[in-house]
């Protein structure tokens, strides 16, 4: 046994078989990909930059019912809202900070409208902290931007919910 | 007038060596790169240029507009000198490397004692650099860098020697052309092992990259080092790298020499065959990077004056009366 074992590290046949198995790796598949080319699959729960949606009419969904505002444990997200002439209730303020955001996704589980949302976006850095103050025109912003994949993720969980 | 022709057509060589030489290093360092990433399954640089050949030249232009940041307690003179040395030194050696018969810068008699010479000094440039930096890590990192070349040049030293009683020559050139037979791979073999493991300890490459563990001594002599300085070490190492890997395929793959001599192979001009080889060991040295994990110190230290030094002196000892005995010593001069 001790003989095998000095004959091995003699001939060196750990590190040979070290480097063939190095060899056979550089032929088979690789695992990373071209990343701002292409990029990795995620799931339709990604939690990822927030987005307020509107019904198809264009109206917004938001009913200032503050239960995002209640529920966020990093109390990132501040809501202001006043009735309007159609006796329907709407945010006048809508302000989340992404900086203190977890992405968590309760607002998104609690909101009974869908109109808080987390998309699919997560390529969201700024280069200075204000940028990442959004204001409600920002979150309705991304809303629109984003609302076809949106609306499929959202459909596409809606099973599991 | 006739001086200054000379003069000239030095210039003009050396020019057209050491541009080669310098844009080889950027690619060599690419090629070492992606081998690396290779090995793990990642796709490496491949965004600059095709396939990413131009990273490197991408990385040289960010290094030159890096700011030279010269810590306030440093020695400057010797601190600025130190990757200054390190890179010409690493230059400096390519004057005697012969691509083929004819294709060698300065065919001096004692070629090889000058490579040997030149490889020697580059341990000045870490040391200078660790030492004027003034701080732990390249202190530490160049202390190691010392003894750890020290150690290994000795083993080289007498893997060179037996090569030379196989030769009768100093000649870099007649070492090659005394391969015309049969390559020195083929009886010293392990030898070339051996030479292989201390040109990757010489030139602190892994798994021998005790100088600059990341994990333990930041970068080693140059974690004070930024901008071009940096890039001036950088290029410089791997210069030496190429440098030992032509030395390697003088030594025992018989340089320019095809391997076969015979009709398709024998009308490749000698210098492709002779950037081939010291491709492929550049390609094993990447490899051997890419596979192995980091030595001790004190491992590394055994391995050199232990196993490497005594094996290699009873082969010198082997070899030389292996030929005096059999009376096919070649004759000197």
């Amino acid at each position: 046994m001790k003989i095998n074992r000095l004959l091995k590290t003699i001939f060196m046949a750990d590190f040979a078989t070290g480097l063939i198995i190095a060899i056979k790796e550089i032929f088979k598949e690789k695992k990373t990909i071209n990343y701002p080319f292409e990029k990795g699959k995620i799931s339709p729960r990604f939690r990822g930059e927030h987005a307020l949606r509107r019904y198809p009419n264009g109206e917004e969904r938001c009913i200032a019912c503050k239960l995002c505002e209640a529920v966020c444990p990093a109390q990132a997200i501040t809501i202001e809202s006043e009735i309007k002439e159609d006796g329907s209730r709407k945010t006048t303020r809508y302000d989340l900070d992404m900086l203190k955001c977890i992405y968590c996704g309760l607002c998104e589980e609690s909101c009974p409208v869908d109109a808080i949302v987390q998309g699919p976006n997560f390529e969201f850095a700024t280069e200075t902290r204000e940028e990442l103050y959004y204001n409600k025109q920002k979150l309705l912003e991304n809303g629109d931007k984003w609302e076809t994949a949106l609306a499929s993720n959202l459909k596409a969980d809606a099973p599991f919910k | 007038m006739l001086y200054l022709q000379n003069l000239f057509v030095e210039i003009y060589k050396i020019f057209f060596l050491l541009m080669p030489v310098l844009v080889s290093v950027a690619l060599v360092v690419w090629l070492d790169r992606r081998v690396w990433a290779f090995v793990q399954k990642r796709k490496g640089p491949n965004v600059v240029g095709p396939f990413g050949l131009f990273q490197s030249l991408a990385d040289a232009l960010k290094y030159i507009f890096k700011e030279i940041i010269i810590p306030a307690s440093a020695n400057k003179v010797i601190f600025i000198l130190a990757p200054v040395i390190t890179l010409t030194l690493a230059l400096i050696a390519w004057a005697v490397i012969p691509f083929s018969n004819e294709m060698v810068l300065a065919n001096i008699n004692v070629g090889i004692l000058y490579l040997f010479a030149i490889s020697s000094l580059g341990v000045y440039g870490i040391i200078m650099g660790g030492w004027a930096s003034n701080s732990k890590y390249p202190f530490l990192g160049a202390i190691r860098s010392a003894a750890q070349m020290v150690s290994y040049e000795v083993s080289i030293g007498l893997i060179i020697i037996n090569i030379l009683l196989c030769v009768g020559s100093l000649n870099l050139t007649k070492i090659v052309l005394a391969q015309e037979t049969v390559w020195f791979i083929f009886p010293h073999f392990p030898m070339f092992v051996i030479f292989f493991i201390s040109s990757l300890a010489e030139t602190n490459r892994p798994p021998f990259d005790l100088p600059e563990a990341e994990s333990e001594l930041v970068s080693g002599y140059q974690t004070e080092y930024s901008g071009m300085m940096y890039a001036m070490f950088w290029l410089g190492e791997y210069a030496n790298i190429l440098v030992l890997c032509a030395l390697g395929s003088i030594l025992f793959l018989g340089g320019w020499l095809s391997p076969i001599n015979i009709f398709p192979f024998n009308l490749i001009p000698g210098v492709f065959w002779m950037i081939f080889k010291i491709l492929t060991l550049f390609i094993l040295f990447s490899l051997v990077k890419a596979t192995v994990p980091r030595y001790r110190f004190d491992q590394l230290m055994k391995l050199g004056w232990k196993i490497f030094l005594p094996f290699s002196l009873i082969w010198v000892v082997f070899t030389a009366s292996f030929l005096f005995f059999l009376d096919i010593l070649p004759k000197a001069g």
